[in-house]
């Protein structure tokens, strides 16, 4: 259930808002429905790694890649797209898993 | 201890959060760049697109439709002019915008405001050079003309237009990579593309280094190795061709120069080969029967390139060719009428004069026998993350004084700017270039053409031309100041009037041909005209070899096509080969020589000169001459703590083919006097055993085109994002001008007739962003020595099967 939420308040948010919108979202979605932090973290991370990886996909299929295998060569990466890609949805998951600990944690703290 | 834990664990995302969204010295924030929803995937362009598109303008008077072809060439149809500007200025901020931002901020000093101190050297060589100053005044120029300022403004609408429907996705990926945001464009910033063209092609000198050539030799000996007229010439004004004006008083020589000149005073570089070649023949050497028309200018090729197609139609124009982005008009093209082309004059328009200074305070300047007072100009260049620097630079009526003393003169770089010295330059005067481009834009025939160039200042440049009515001309054409011989070949005296410059040479007698007998007009760099001319516009051009290798292949040409003309832009003939390898292979004794030289030496007798990609001679021989060159002149004009100009390659010729005894061949640092048989075998030894050493016995390897090394880098040098080095044929001094990241930034061949037909290409494509399709489309055609057919449409609804979106402003 809190994977789904973050995953779609993720999608919603992703056209319009600061990037780092995934990261309340989490949070906000964390605190009212997660319940462990493991599960926390998990659900927060893998809906925002899947997010991004579809989101970046969207754009990047229909450019043939182009453009991915052009900037990866500026990272200390191998010259394959998917290295970008990879890093990209690792970023993201790693904010929206944080994000939905924080968000479990909080709660916690206040829960008696 | 549940508290500690989740605000541990809040603060540990928030800094993670903000980490991703800082700037690191070069690293771009990468949480900003990498996310999928603002981030760079956002610049990745689909390669489905609409057929039509509709999009609403502020500021529009009438419909506009534009075009887009197959290798997304914007073909613009407005129903007048202001709107085909505005359009202009929108569709090529759509594709160059982060190109057209970062080209003004170089020209106008403000790199480090985004970038840090890192640039701060180059922004305040910009400042001081004069390019703010010269910029203003050009806008007073283009301001004062009510057709250009239609222009300029409407252009400039037209680029902010495109700027405020921009939402932060939507930057070009420079800006994020970069981490800055768009500003608004301003007319000013169309000014400052001209004074970059000017700092390009006429932002050179070699006055700083010629001063200290004359201190180090003597006037004899300068006069020996850097004479006013070469050794070999083919000029662009036909030998003989009459004056048929009455030329202007020359200036005298002042009290100073003369003195120089007689007691041998003890007191930006010239890029070499930054040049093109422009040719046009008459129908007399046409298969149709009609002129042919041809132009590459050599120019640094980037991604994005310099060059922007475009076809510009409205009821007063239509017009087709290449455009500078940031620049309103075609800069280089053709209409139904004429058409023309461009290559640089190495006109002296830059002149140092030395400043003497009442007392430290610099408040006054010696001149006319009297105290001057020194204008102040102060420049304010911010720089990200520090303080504003404050720089005041020193104006006399001559110009800035670029560097007061030497602390002001950065390390490394600026090696030919005098230290003093006040700057006298054609780019600080008030101007108005895009009047003459606007004319030629809408040329009709040779008259239209004569009058339109009036307006030109500078840089100064050949401009060719053809039109319909079977015209061809050639006119090396700018501003040209009224001197005396030889002024400002070397520093002059600040405080004497007879250095000043003392007018211009009325345009109408700037030299010209119109229809040679010889059947057709060229150029590519070389002097303008034969010492008859009257007036003295520079005692050193680029060198004849492309000039003479055109004129020699135009001479001979019988029933030419486009073809035979895009196969001549592709030449890679040398001249300089066929001017000395036999006089240097004479002196080589095999006798003496091991088996790799033998092989070496048997290889470079039976080359054909051409300059090819496969080629093991022309490596050999490059690298021979280029040893050679060296080994001549290295213990004279390399000295360590002084500036010297080297003798050209024409003087070294000279030396070679007829002075084999000569003082210039003595190497001081040997004990032995050599001749010129000695330095010919020595260095061809050096060469061969150098090449053996780097790339193994003479062989595949030894190829010119791998040997040489050529590419297309991306405008900030991103790796991924231009070419890599690939393998290619050419070399300065031949016609086919490729070397390094520096060549023909586009080639164009008009025919000219009932139905005009144009050819072109450059290398690159019409899009800046690196993600989309018409990035690089058009280099591998470049590359291959290919020309695209252009589609000149005649009206907005010619059906053309390479029409693929159409975009409609409202």
């Amino acid at each position: 259930m809190l994977f789904l939420i973050i995953l779609i308040l993720s999608f919603a948010s992703g056209y319009f808002l600061p990037w780092w919108v995934v990261a309340i979202a989490a949070f906000l979605a964390a605190f009212f429905i997660g319940k462990t932090p493991t599960q926390s973290f998990w659900s927060g991370f893998s809906a925002v790694f899947i997010v991004w990886t579809v989101l970046a996909l969207f754009k990047s299929i229909p450019n043939d890649h182009i453009l991915a295998s052009r900037v990866v060569q500026l990272f200390p990466l191998p010259h394959n797209w998917i290295w970008l890609l990879l890093i990209t949805a690792l970023i993201g998951g790693i904010v929206g898993g944080m994000a939905a600990l924080s968000g479990v944690l909080l709660k916690r703290a206040f829960a008696k | 201890m549940k508290f500690i834990k989740a605000l541990l664990s809040i603060a540990l995302t928030a800094l993670l959060i903000w980490a991703l969204d800082c700037k690191f010295g070069e690293i771009p924030p990468i949480g900003a760049f990498l996310n999928p929803s603002t981030g760079f995937w956002q610049n990745a362009e689909s390669k489905h697109t609409l057929a039509t598109e509709n999009l609403k303008l502020p500021g529009l008077l009438d419909k506009v439709i534009i075009r887009y072809d197959d290798n997304h060439i914007p073909h613009i149809f407005a129903k007048n002019d202001h709107d085909l500007y505005y359009a202009q200025g929108f569709v090529t901020a759509r594709d160059r915008l982060w190109e057209m931002d970062i080209q003004t901020r170089e020209a106008s000093g403000r790199l480090s405001e985004i970038i840090g101190s890192k640039t701060l050297d180059l922004d305040r060589y910009h400042r001081r050079m004069g390019m703010v100053y010269g910029a203003e005044n050009t806008l007073k120029g283009i301001m004062a003309n009510p057709v250009t300022r239609v222009m300029v403004n409407a252009y400039t609408d037209g680029v902010n237009s495109y700027i405020h429907q921009l939402a932060p996705k939507d930057y070009p990926i420079e800006f994020k990579l970069l981490d800055y945001e768009p500003e608004e464009w301003k007319p000013i910033n169309c000014a400052y593309l001209l004074k970059l063209m000017s700092e390009t092609l006429a932002g050179g000198s070699d006055q700083f280094a010629m001063t200290n050539n004359l201190k180090r030799f003597g006037i004899k000996d300068v006069n020996d190795l850097f004479p006013d007229y070469p050794f070999h010439e083919d000029p662009i004004i036909p030998v003989g061709t009459k004056w048929d004006f009455k030329p202007l008083p020359t200036p005298k020589p002042s009290a100073g120069f003369i003195a120089q000149m007689t007691e041998g005073i003890q007191t930006k570089e010239i890029t070499p080969g930054v040049g093109s070649n422009n040719w046009a023949i008459s129908g007399s050497k046409s298969a149709t029967g009609y002129p042919i028309l041809a132009n590459d200018p050599h120019l640094n090729l980037t991604f994005p390139s310099i060059w922007y197609q475009v076809q510009l139609s409205s009821p007063t124009v239509n017009v087709n060719g290449v455009s500078l982005p940031g620049a309103p008009c075609i800069i280089i093209g053709y209409n139904q009428s004429i058409s023309w082309g461009v290559t640089n004059v190495d006109a002296d328009v830059m002149d140092w004069y030395q400043v003497k200074f009442k007392d430290n305070t610099k408040n006054e300047y010696w001149y006319n026998n009297q105290w001057n007072k020194v204008q102040k100009r102060v420049e304010v260049i911010k720089v990200l993350n520090q303080k504003d620097i404050v720089d005041t630079v020193l104006y006399t009526h001559q110009g800035p004084v670029v560097y007061e003393t030497t602390d002001k003169k950065p390390a490394k770089g600026s090696e030919n700017i005098p230290v003093g010295n006040a700057l006298r330059w054609i780019a600080h005067d008030e101007s108005d270039e895009f009047m003459c481009f606007h004319l030629l834009n809408r040329g009709k025939n040779y008259a239209d053409y004569r009058k339109a160039l009036t307006y030109f200042t500078a840089p100064a440049q050949n401009f060719i031309f053809a039109s319909n009515d079977k015209d061809i001309a050639i006119t090396p054409n700018g501003k040209f100041p009224l001197k005396f011989k030889d002024q400002g070949k070397f520093i002059l005296d600040g405080s004497d009037p007879a250095n000043d410059w003392q007018g211009w040479i009325p345009a109408d007698q700037n030299p010209t041909v119109k229809n040679p007998l010889r059947g057709f007009v060229s150029s590519a760099n070389q002097s303008s005209t034969d010492p008859s001319y009257p007036y003295y516009i520079n005692w050193r051009f680029e060198q004849y070899y492309r000039g003479k290798r055109i004129n020699d292949k135009l001479s001979v040409m019988k029933n030419a096509t486009v073809d035979s003309m895009r196969r001549m832009q592709m030449d890679n003939y040398s001249i300089l080969a066929q001017d000395i390898l036999p006089g240097m292979l004479k002196y080589l004794d095999t006798t003496k020589m091991t088996a790799e030289q033998i092989n070496a030496f048997h290889i470079v007798k039976i080359w054909d000169k051409h300059y090819a990609v496969n080629s093991i001679g022309a490596t050999i021989f490059d690298d021979w001459w280029y040893n050679f060159y060296n080994e001549v002149w290295g213990d004279k004009f390399d000295i360590k703590g002084t500036y010297l100009k080297y003798p050209s390659y024409d003087r070294t010729e000279k030396l070679l083919l007829t002075e084999p005894n000569s003082k210039w061949f003595d190497n001081s640092t040997t004990p032995a006097k050599e001749t010129c048989a000695d330095i010919v075998a020595q260095s061809f030894y050096n060469s061969v055993n150098e090449l053996v050493h780097k790339h193994g016995k003479p062989g595949p390897k030894w190829q010119w085109g791998l040997i040489k090394q050529t590419y297309v880098n991306h405008l900030a040098n991103l790796p991924g994002f231009g070419t890599g080095i690939f393998a290619a044929g050419g070399r300065g001094g031949v016609i086919n001008a490729l070397r390094n990241g520096n060549g023909p930034s586009w080639r164009m061949v008009v025919q000219m007739g009932p139905n005009v037909k144009g050819y072109g290409v450059f290398p690159g494509g019409e899009s800046g962003n690196p993600g989309s399709f018409y990035y690089n489309d058009m280099f591998n055609t470049w590359k291959n020595g290919e020309l695209n057919e252009l589609l000149f449409l005649r009206s907005a609804t010619e059906p053309s099967v390479r029409v693929k979106t159409t975009l409609v402003l409202n």
